[in-house]
């Protein structure tokens, strides 16, 4: 199935968020995660399920002002 | 001391983490600022290529406390939920609260801004709502349970200073016991210094630095100003005037005529 990945298409079979996070290779990083423009806390991506279309948002530290 | 949401604070100086011609430049201009606040934000990660994760390195051994933005927000929806993920990912119910209404001033949308602030302060956040000088926006974002307004001094990254003199000043007269941040648009530590002699409590920059031809000496500059600045409002400075008032006693001056 097709998920959109921080606005970029991805061909993955993932059950979860935190599976996918896993297979995109982000290990132990630091991120927070947003489903279809609604935050997922860190504990609820293993029961967060992802389906063909859904837009996924990874995002970590980044300088700002 | 100031307090900043029961969090007291040394430095009068809140400095921003973006736009430094290196990490090395950025960690070298915050020890200089002197600064126990720094902003930083959050952006889509790489599972390969983890920019996010050093940086969170280098900010992590400055050990100072971070102040989360929402920056390039412009719906009360993407403030929120970016506000969300910034708590999670920084462990910090502050979160600097930008909703943008215009590309050009980047002037902030203080409908959504006070709508946003009073979300957020309902679950939990610190909200520093960056904001205008505006009077009635201000009663609203009190109303909605933040402790802290910041009004910025002019357009982002513009370098313009103080453009409302007056409203910043009828600000601070309107919110005696709140404490008040100059954020954006200043361009150089005089600014900094006119924004503390108000009596406003901090300033936050961060485009002033670190365009800097020198970042490292701006942020000293910076801190001084700063200092300077609160100094001299507590030590209660003149109100100007229109006619000279002679400095040296006339009383006793020889007749040479």
């Amino acid at each position: 199935m097709s998920i959109i990945v921080n606005g970029k298409p991805h061909d993955l079979a993932p059950v979860s968020l935190a599976a996918l996070l896993t297979d995109l290779g982000y290990g132990d990083a630091i991120v927070a995660t947003a489903l279809n423009g609604d935050f997922v806390p860190a504990e609820a991506r293993g029961e967060t399920a992802v389906a063909d279309g859904d837009r996924v948002e990874i995002l970590a530290p980044m300088q700002g002002g | 001391m100031l307090k900043l949401y029961g969090h007291a604070v040394e430095s009068r100086l809140l400095l921003g983490t973006a736009l430094y011609p290196s990490p090395a430049i950025m960690a070298d201009a915050v020890r200089a600022a002197r600064c126990d606040i720094a902003t930083v934000s959050l952006r889509r990660e790489s599972g390969t290529a983890r920019a996010g994760q050093d940086f969170w390195g280098f900010i992590r051994d400055l050990g100072i406390r971070v102040l989360p933005n929402t920056a390039g927000c412009h719906t009360v929806k993407e403030a929120v939920t970016t506000a969300q993920m910034a708590r999670e990912v920084f462990g910090t119910p502050w979160v600097k609260l930008e909703v943008i209404s215009d590309a050009d001033t980047l002037q902030p949308d203080v409908f959504g801004l006070v709508e946003a602030a009073r979300i957020l302060t309902g679950d939990g956040f610190q909200v520093f709502p960056y904001c205008t000088e505006d009077l009635g926006v201000a009663e609203r974002l009190v109303e909605a349970g933040c402790e802290v307004l910041m009004p910025w001094g002019a357009p982002i990254g513009s370098a313009r200073g103080l453009n409302n003199v007056y409203g910043l000043r009828s600000l601070r007269a309107h919110f005696p016991d709140i404490p008040l941040i100059v954020d954006a648009g200043l361009g150089v530590p005089s600014h900094a210094a006119a924004a503390m002699e108000l009596g406003y409590d901090a300033v936050l920059l961060n485009t002033a630095v670190a365009k800097a031809g020198d970042p490292v000496k701006m942020a000293d500059a910076f801190a001084r100003a700063v200092e300077a600045g609160r100094l001299a409002f507590e030590a209660d400075p003149l109100e100007p005037r229109d006619m000279a008032a002679p400095s040296t006693p006339v009383l006793g001056k020889a007749f040479l005529e």
